[in-house]
């Protein structure tokens, strides 16, 4: 495995009265795709949040690119070069697409180069461009959502169910692009329910189970044992393709 | 690079109602104005109504801007807002009363610079004040309703008797510059100046907040954190040191208000901001949490109304603005135009 670009050591997370992480240890490899996988309601959003810094450690450390970041503010994570896609997408939806993507440049003007990429990419950007966010579909808005974290250089994404509830052909724009994201040197961690997408995108996979990590290794070798899939993960991911 | 879907959207004109349901809050104004001269029938009563609403509304505005920014941008529901009002108002008139030389003078000019200091003063106070004001009393209690509404409640109490302590306890009263005094006829009707000068900088500091939430960057992350201020975090922006800017803003805009408010009603009390917040949340409620254009509507709305219904039947007078409050909230529960939705 390459040196790794995060690492969690015994995190733990309370939301309110509940305990939701129970000590995850985990290890992302510096530019490779790793899958955060694992039955509905067994933290893998409330690990991406905490390493975003939107809910405080109870305990354990985050280090990212060889830095202690467990008490850094969001904001110094994301300057840092964390680029983070929420499960709603969190797209601004009275602002323009253009005004999304202007705030998502935090450092400064957006790239032209960048952008031309980001519409190659996600043509029905270019489309919207000055149409209130709000208005675009379902698709549209993960889109925008992915493009807004690919609005400048990050090294490190924090993806949350990107092809949740898309039809086909937009699943494979996204993992098309996440792809190309990963050929452009990015690290990915990516929570994602369709294993089909899962085991089409994934270097590294970790499984969870009640606030933990049960099991980490190669993609490859979870997608080829059905037996394995099955005492992880039951029944609650999509099997497709 | 990724191939795209096949499908190509195309931009479409919205349909006519579609663009009349986004418009309406708008057209309320003119409707109202409108309705206001079917009702009253004199045109030059209606065209002194008319224009005293809109300077009170406009007056309104700028003492409600801050605070509906303020509600939508943390969830602070601050009632100490009043307390900026009202030492807005004493620090301005003091400034004024200071420079009666000036204000005396029957110079445009000199009664402008006038005011302008006044209004300066007033601002760069409660500004002042409002920086620590957030961070004594509001910090403590971000996120939790109750303990807000009881502490900011408790500050304005505090301020109220700061000014009777620094001011005393009387009224003080005040005549309004000298070439500001008095009214001009316009078609038959008598405008006041004052209140005309009233509509004129109110419209200039809506534009002017238009102007920097649509056309910059600070702008724009202020309208986003209204939104989802935990993606604008996200983003790698210090939403806090925005908020700040925005409740300093916001408390400024508050003593602008008072200064302004003071000189139309003649008369300055430790208390007219605490009665005046009856007024600026019903126009943060009608417009909409955390919305400017929709406080501005609000305001205008409120103050037409209560000047129409004040002439027509006085005695609704009280009840006009809970009225349009009930009426509108009925039409649109979350206000006209919200931008955060009411939880």
């Amino acid at each position: 495995m390459s040196d790794p670009v995060l690492e969690l050591s015994g995190l733990h997370t309370d939301i309110a009265q509940y305990h939701i992480l129970e000590g995850v240890d985990l290890s992302v490899p510096r530019g490779q795709v790793t899958m955060l996988l694992g039955r509905n309601g067994v933290g893998k959003t409330t690990t991406l949040r905490t390493i975003m810094g939107h809910w405080a450690a109870k305990s354990g450390t985050i280090r990212y690119d060889a830095q202690d970041i467990t008490g850094w503010p969001t904001p110094a994570r994301a300057r840092a070069g964390i680029g983070f896609v929420p499960e709603d997408m969190g797209i601004f939806s009275d602002l323009t697409v253009e005004e999304n993507m202007v705030l998502a440049a935090a450092s400064g003007p957006l790239d032209p180069a960048r952008l031309t990429r980001i519409f190659a990419a996600f043509p029905p950007l270019k489309t919207f461009w000055t149409a209130e966010a709000g208005n675009l579909s379902g698709g549209q808005k993960q889109m925008l959502s992915i493009a807004r974290a690919m609005a400048e250089e990050r090294i490190l994404y924090l993806i949350d169910e990107p092809t949740k509830g898309l039809a086909p052909a937009i699943v494979s724009t996204m993992a098309g692009a996440l792809r190309d994201l990963k050929a452009q040197g990015a690290s990915i961690l990516l929570v994602e329910q369709n294993f089909a997408v899962a085991k089409a995108l994934g270097d590294h996979a970790a499984v969870m189970e009640g606030g933990r990590i049960v099991w980490t290794g190669p993609m490859a070798e979870l997608a080829a044992d059905t037996a394995l899939q099955e005492r992880l993960m039951g029944l609650n991911m999509e099997v497709q393709g | 690079m990724t191939a795209a879907p096949d499908h190509a959207p195309t931009m479409t004109r919205a349909s006519l109602f579609h663009r009349l349901g986004q418009a309406a809050p708008v057209l309320l104004v003119p409707i109202l104005i409108l309705a206001g001269f079917l009702a009253i029938g004199a045109p030059s009563s209606w065209l002194t109504l008319t224009v005293s609403g809109l300077a009170m509304g406009m007056m309104i505005f700028v003492m409600a801007s801050g605070l509906t920014l303020v509600f939508g941008l943390m969830d602070v529901i601050n009632f100490g807002h009043g307390a900026f009002i009202s030492l807005g108002a004493f620090v301005g008139i003091s400034v004024l009363l200071a420079l009666s030389g000036w204000t005396e003078a029957p110079s445009l000019v000199l009664n402008l610079a006038a005011i302008l200091l006044a209004i300066a003063a007033a601002m760069v106070l409660t500004g002042a004040v409002g920086w620590g004001f957030e961070r004594v009393i509001v910090r403590p209690v971000y996120g939790a309703h109750l303990k807000q509404i009881l502490v900011t409640v408790g500050g304005l109490i505090v301020v109220e008797q700061l000014i009777h302590v620094i001011w005393g306890p009387d009224e003080i009263f005040l005549n309004r510059p000298e070439t500001l005094q008095g009214a001009i006829t316009f078609a038959g009707a008598a405008l006041e100046k004052y209140r005309i000068l009233a509509v004129a900088l109110g419209l200039a500091i809506f534009l002017a907040m238009r102007l920097v939430l649509r056309r910059t960057k600070i702008g724009l992350i202020v309208r986003a954190g209204v939104q989802n201020g935990q993606m604008v975090e996200s983003l790698g922006y210090r939403l806090r040191l925005v908020f700040i800017g925005v409740f300093v803003a916001g408390s400024a805009l508050a003593g602008l208000g008072g200064v302004m408010w003071g000189l139309y009603q003649g008369v300055i009390t430790a208390g007219m901001g605490e009665r005046m917040m009856i007024l600026v949340f019903i126009v943060v409620i009608i417009g909409g949490l955390g919305s400017v254009e929709g406080a501005f509507i609000g305001a205008l709305l409120v103050g037409l109304m209560q000047n129409y219904i004040a002439f027509l039947e006085p005695k609704l007078a009280l009840v006009s603005n809970i009225g349009l409050m009930t009426a509108i909230l009925m039409w649109r529960p979350q206000g006209m135009m919200p931008v955060v939705k009411a939880k």
